[in-house]
């Protein structure tokens, strides 16, 4: 994992004229993790989006730095793992073809078939790697997700809802994932649930 | 090099998805086949003119093309993949893989009609100058395919799907459609290749200035 | 403004007293004469009305399509109130200059519209306006909203330059500079046959339409951040 400081500097976000939120700051750096808090609408999923560069705030920055250099959100969206009730996977394709298909998409160095099975198989998805997404339940499609999320290994991790719809075997295996990477990477998790912010290290209350 | 991998990477990840569901090629093939067997009962003996020929042609690509070229970014949208997208592919990777997909499903279907056209009709629908003919039908596919896509990608936006597409794609199109259909009809009169440069120019011009635009545009579309 | 508005309302309320009053003379002693211009006659004097509308409704589509640009860029809303605002009155003097030229093509040519390359290109961006109204009219979020139509408007003025120009020199026309005519701007402009005080009241109608475009458009701005600040409060609440 790279050296990454991630650092959000008075973050407002306005939609169809109302403000979700304002003036939020914090930082963040490889080895942490956190959690995000807060109640249902306060906009804990439009923070995450904000923080995996798909989503622009409409006032303030979100800065990436990668060994002291800064780099730009396009750039550094590959190394950004993301699992979110609003991503969804390709249901007429299998578990496994569609870690290969994303991942040469993504285009990030070669993923082998080997890898991909292995993180499947991390994930107790190993028996039904090759039926396609659409027979998945939604707790197996929430594996996946996960599955999908750390191909690459990303140096930023971040979890909307982490364990929606998973059963307690799932939930352990996220919190592994969950520990792991806030010690490796950056973590970030965004949960209503108490226990699993107990998870993180820090918290952070959203609004 | 890595931007063309994914790009075709993206092209290819449709192909397969296309394949498997046969969505669009579905809905592709049912209209043209529709489209043309109405004519047909609605000619009936009557021998119509090159310029009608060549209008009638051009009408049926245009309306199978808006039935099924809103697909790619539709799709995405329905089915909560955008994010995925984002995720992985930068906007110029997106937008060309998805323009290559219409392109391909452009052509497609103006083969189809074009064999479908020498089946059916052919006692009159008989290209005399085949080079302009080809030469039109590919430009126009590109032409159709460039401007398709950009439009599909705002209406994926948007809430009313269904009919907002044609609504939009119309009159950017009306330019294109008028001067294949002015080409076309001098393939059909047997006119020689050299009187139809000037439409070729346009046709090229168009394809320049709406592929440039979108793919400029593009960013302003696809991110949030 | 108030110069505008005035200026406006002034202009125009001349040019209808002038451009329908003036009576017509074959030789045209004083100022307050036209000439008759063989085939036009009377109907020549729709050229105060018809020109400057479909002037007036391109200028909306270029002033619309830069302030468009314009929120691409920033991303602030008032940009967006612009280009609505002029896309707005662009529609009504296309479909001013619409109905005029329709009726100058019956007096003219004997028919309503007969698709001549001209009354083509009307017609298009009546078309590119309707489907920028509808494009917005389906979106819910602001921010969507205005980032699509603007894309839309550039898109369509993209495709401007070749139904305004390049179509019209390639196909003939019944209007004046098709491919039949030699000169560019029509026999109107070419020969003298244009007095000097039509010129006059043909240039002041442009002038005073102008105008009344500025002004419309200011009021129409000011109404659109009323309605917009209005609804943010109660909502903040």
């Amino acid at each position: 994992m790279n050296d990454i400081t991630l650092t959000i500097n008075g973050i407002g976000q306005e939609f169809n004229r109302r403000t979700i939120f304002r003036d939020l700051t914090f930082t963040i750096s490889s080895g942490g993790s956190l959690a995000l808090t807060g109640k249902n609408g306060s906009g804990k999923s439009t923070l995450i989006k904000i923080l995996s560069g798909l989503l622009t705030p409409t006032k303030g920055t979100v800065a990436y730095t990668v060994k002291g250099t800064k780099v730009l959100p396009d750039d550094i969206k590959s190394a950004i793992g993301l699992v979110s009730p609003y991503l969804q996977l390709y249901d007429e394709f299998t578990g496994l073809e569609n870690l290969m298909i994303l991942s040469s998409i993504r285009s990030n160095g070669s993923l082998t078939t080997g890898r991909a099975e292995a993180l499947l198989d991390r994930f107790g998805l190993a028996a039904r790697r090759h039926d396609f997404v659409r027979g998945y339940s939604s707790g197996m499609k929430q594996r996946l997700k996960y599955a999908f999320a750390l191909l690459h290994a990303p140096g930023v991790l971040l979890l909307d809802e982490p364990t929606s719809n998973l059963d307690a075997e799932g939930i352990e295996i996220v919190q592994q994932v969950v520990v792991e990477q806030g010690k490796a990477g950056i973590l970030i998790l965004a949960t209503n649930d108490e226990g699993e912010a107990k998870w993180c290290s820090r918290r952070f209350q959203v609004a | 090099m890595s931007a063309v991998s994914s790009t075709v990477a993206l092209f290819s990840k449709d192909v397969r998805s296309e394949l498997r569901t046969r969505y669009a090629l579905n809905a592709l093939l049912m209209f043209v086949v529709t489209a043309v067997a109405t004519i047909l009962f609605a000619l009936r003996a009557d021998q119509p003119s090159p310029t009608v020929l060549s209008g009638m042609y051009w009408v049926v690509v245009f309306f199978t093309a808006m039935s099924s070229l809103s697909r790619i970014f539709v799709s995405e949208e329905e089915r909560g993949t955008t994010l995925t997208l984002q995720l992985v592919a930068s906007p110029s990777t997106v937008y060309f893989g998805k323009l290559l997909f219409n392109t391909a499903l452009t052509v497609s279907l103006t083969l189809a009609v074009t064999v479908l056209y020498t089946l059916v009709f052919s006692e009159f629908f008989i290209i005399q100058t085949p080079s302009i003919f080809f030469v039109t039908v590919f430009l126009g596919s590109l032409g159709f395919a460039s401007a398709a896509t950009i439009i599909a990608a705002i209406v994926a936006k948007a809430n009313t799907r269904g009919t907002l597409y044609p609504v939009l794609s119309f009159p950017i199109l009306i330019v294109l459609l008028m001067t294949v259909m002015n080409a076309t009809a001098r393939a059909l009169e047997g006119e020689d290749f050299s009187e139809a440069m000037g439409d070729f120019q346009i046709l090229v011009g168009y394809i320049l200035v709406m592929t440039g635009g979108s793919f400029l545009l593009f960013d302003y579309v696809w991110k949030d | 403004m108030r110069f505008v508005k005035y200026g406006s309302l002034g202009i125009i309320s001349f040019i209808v007293i002038a451009g329908l009053g003036i009576p017509l003379s074959p030789s045209p002693q004083s100022w307050l004469e036209f000439p008759v211009i063989p085939g036009l006659e009377d109907k020549a004097r729709n050229l105060f009305f018809h020109v400057p509308m479909a002037w007036t409704s391109v200028l909306g589509f270029l002033v619309s399509t830069y302030f468009g640009f314009r929120y691409l860029r920033t991303k602030e809303i008032d940009y967006d109130f612009k280009s609505v605002s002029a896309a707005g009155l662009g529609l009504l003097f296309c479909i001013l200059a619409t109905v005029t030229g329709a009726l100058w093509a019956r007096f003219n040519w004997g028919s309503f519209w007969s698709w001549d390359p001209r009354q083509t290109s009307i017609f298009i961006l009546l078309l590119i306006y309707g489907a920028y109204f509808a494009l917005r009219s389906a979106i819910e979020s602001d921010e969507k909203r205005a980032s699509l139509s603007a894309v839309y408007s550039i898109i369509g003025g993209l495709t401007a330059p070749f139904f305004i120009f390049v179509m019209p020199r390639m196909m003939s026309g019944l209007h004046p500079g098709a491919k039949e005519d030699a000169g560019g701007k029509g026999p109107l402009f070419e020969s003298k046959m244009l007095a000097p005080n039509m010129r006059v009241l043909f240039y002041l109608s442009l002038i005073g339409f102008t105008l009344l475009f500025v002004w419309m458009l200011q009021m129409r701005i000011r109404t659109a951040r009323l309605e917009y600040e209005s609804s943010r409060e109660l909502s903040e609440r």
